[in-house]
């Protein structure tokens, strides 16, 4: 069967746990080699200098050592890197990218090496075009070399522990006082609007005042239309109290 | 079904929390190794967290504590699920005296392919001169090779200083970088489904065929071999395994008459490439040296004579060394 290409790749577990891994783009990538680039420029650069010295024993032996540092900084630079840092370099660290086994395991040094290796083929014929090629065309975003050592770049953005503590509330909640309503209720909201009232809420603070009332009313009259609650239940709460209460209802039972 | 999230945050967050610390302090300090107990907690934060990530999937609608678990087990998964060995420390000595030549004999016959592209390719450019002096302009890209062999070997020849007294290092340097570049071009170019590593190694070929039959119907056979035998003996032979190299990586791409997947085939030369082109790596290492400082210089500054001897020497330590290093611990194996 056709597989199309996205931009995640599904990993099971032996435990049967699926969890789905951010593929990096081609786009990306590039930044974070522009980003390596200079480092390695850097790095010899400042290296040059240093090993100018030698020109005081032998100009040729220094010239000779400078040519020889800029050829293994510029081959070595991304292997040791990814192999220190666990499938990073600086671009990529910076740009929160991480090169991983395409099964999800940890990274061999061969692999390492051979992706490394072959960025001769793929930069050809510049800026690496047959990389980005292959990057575009193949289904988990491989470059040549990836595709040779069995390595996938993923893209890790940080995720940060959800507010959860918006959730955990126990304040006095007037729709309780109605468990018949409050199991009809539970019995007629689907997972999905129940999803949209959480998220309702634990987004709240990234809205604008006027379109936070318009979107809580909006939320709370389609509510109303599933199950109405009796007006000395609902008098005097805000619409966003209002859904709190249902959120409440829904999801700590 | 809705689940009670909670009772369920309630009594997982703190083990997710401690996951995370964990996976920081992994992450952040990779020389850091765990202690037997640790990685127990490891192990037991993992499965956990996953099986947390398993209950909010199917029960609830919660998209931020959703990508929260999976982003930690997806991080935890490569560093709890290694299954592959982990590789060996590394002793120089024996990578080199037993693993290096062991690689290159497991693969022979990817060599004798490459040898025989390389011969093919220097018959057509013997060929391509003997019949026609004027391809010489076509065949041979390097100006310094194009006149005629017989003055070349007159001017030479007439040098008594070191000429190249101050550059030697510079030029050391430089026939190893570059021959290096060349021949992981080789290996890589294995890739293209061999397609590549067999028009490089061709090329090459045609190159040292048409200089060789330059020289020796020009009646400078001596000259070319004390010319190119000190540092060709170990270069010609470097590039020949970067296209054993290439030629294996492509034979793992192609799979003819292989059951397992491509994958898997990758999986199985990896090692055996990297060890392919390091060795590679120190032989052009050695070879720039002697380019550098005895190639480059001729009668009657160093004899002919012991060039040439140099040259058989090196041939016979290295047939010695790729066909015979590392067999006794092979026996001792099987």
């Amino acid at each position: 069967m056709h597989e199309e290409k996205t931009n995640t790749l599904l990993i099971k577990t032996p435990e049967g746990i699926i969890f789905s891994m951010l593929l990096a783009g081609p786009l990306t990538r590039f930044l974070a080699w522009g980003i390596d680039l200079a480092c390695i420029f850097v790095v010899s650069s400042i290296l040059g200098i240093l090993l100018g010295i030698f020109g005081l024993i032998s100009l040729d032996f220094s010239r000779a050592l400078t040519v020889l540092a800029y050829f293994f900084i510029s081959i070595s630079y991304s292997i040791v890197t990814e192999w220190y840092w666990r499938g990073q370099t600086i671009g990529k660290r910076l740009l929160r990218l991480r090169v991983m086994d395409v099964q999800g395991l940890r990274l061999q040094f061969s692999q390492i090496m051979i992706r490394n290796l072959m960025r001769f083929v793929d930069s050809l014929p510049a800026f690496y075009f047959i990389g980005g090629a292959a990057c575009l065309i193949s289904k988990r975003a491989q470059r040549l070399g990836d595709f040779a050592a069995n390595t996938i770049v993923i893209r890790n953005p940080k995720i940060v522990e959800p507010a959860l503590n918006q959730l955990l509330a126990g304040k006095y909640n007037s729709l309780r006082e109605y468990p018949h309503l409050c199991a009809r209720l539970r019995q007629n909201v689907t997972p999905k609007e129940a999803g949209i009232a959480l998220q309702s809420l634990l987004r709240r603070n990234e809205l604008e005042p006027l379109a936070r009332v318009e979107l809580f009313e909006k939320i709370t009259s389609h509510f109303r239309s599933i199950v109405e609650f009796p007006d000395e239940a609902t008098y005097g709460i805000t619409d966003e109290q209002y859904i709190r209460n249902l959120v409440d209802i829904l999801f700590n039972s | 079904m809705i689940i009670n999230l909670q009772k369920f945050i309630e009594a997982e967050k703190d083990y997710w929390t401690e996951l995370e610390v964990i996976l920081d302090k992994i992450e952040n300090e990779p020389e850091h190794k765990m202690a037997a107990e640790q990685v127990k907690q490891f192990h037991y934060l993992f499965q956990r967290t996953s099986a947390d990530l398993a209950k909010i999937a199917t029960f609830s609608s919660e998209p931020e504590i959703f990508r929260y678990l999976e982003s930690l087990t997806a991080r935890a998964y490569g560093n709890i699920h290694e299954i592959r060995e982990k590789p060996y420390r590394l002793f120089p000595l024996k990578w080199f005296f037993y693993t290096f030549p062991q690689t290159f004999r497991r693969h022979i016959r990817a060599f004798y392919l490459s040898l025989a592209i390389t011969f093919v390719g220097f018959v057509f450019g013997g060929i391509a001169i003997s019949f026609d002096p004027m391809a010489k302009e076509i065949v041979l890209p390097f100006r310094h090779l194009q006149g005629s062999p017989s003055e070349r070997v007159a001017n030479e020849e007439k040098v008594l200083d070191d000429r190249i007294k101050g550059v030697k290092m510079t030029g050391a340097t430089w026939y190893m970088t570059h021959n290096t570049k060349v021949s992981i071009f080789v290996m890589a170019s294995g890739i293209t489904w061999g397609i590549g590593t067999i028009i490089l190694l061709f090329y090459n070929g045609v190159i040292l065929g048409a200089v060789a039959l330059d020289y020796i119907l020009a009646g400078q056979s001596k000259f070319l071999l004390a010319w190119l035998s000190p540092h060709g003996i170990i270069e010609i032979p470097a590039v020949l395994l970067a296209g054993q190299a290439g030629l294996v990586l492509a034979n793992a791409l192609i799979g003819w008459g292989k059951r397992t997947s491509l994958r898997m085939r990758f999986r199985e030369i990896s090692g055996n490439l990297v060890t392919l082109v390091l060795g590679v790596g120190i032989m052009l290492v050695w070879a720039g040296f002697i380019e550098a400082f005895i190639s480059q210089y001729h009668e009657p500054v160093i004899p002919y004579s012991f060039k040439i001897a140099f040259g058989i020497i090196e041939l016979i330590l290295l047939v010695l060394f790729l066909s015979a290093s590392g067999t006794k611990i092979k026996q001792k194996d099987a």
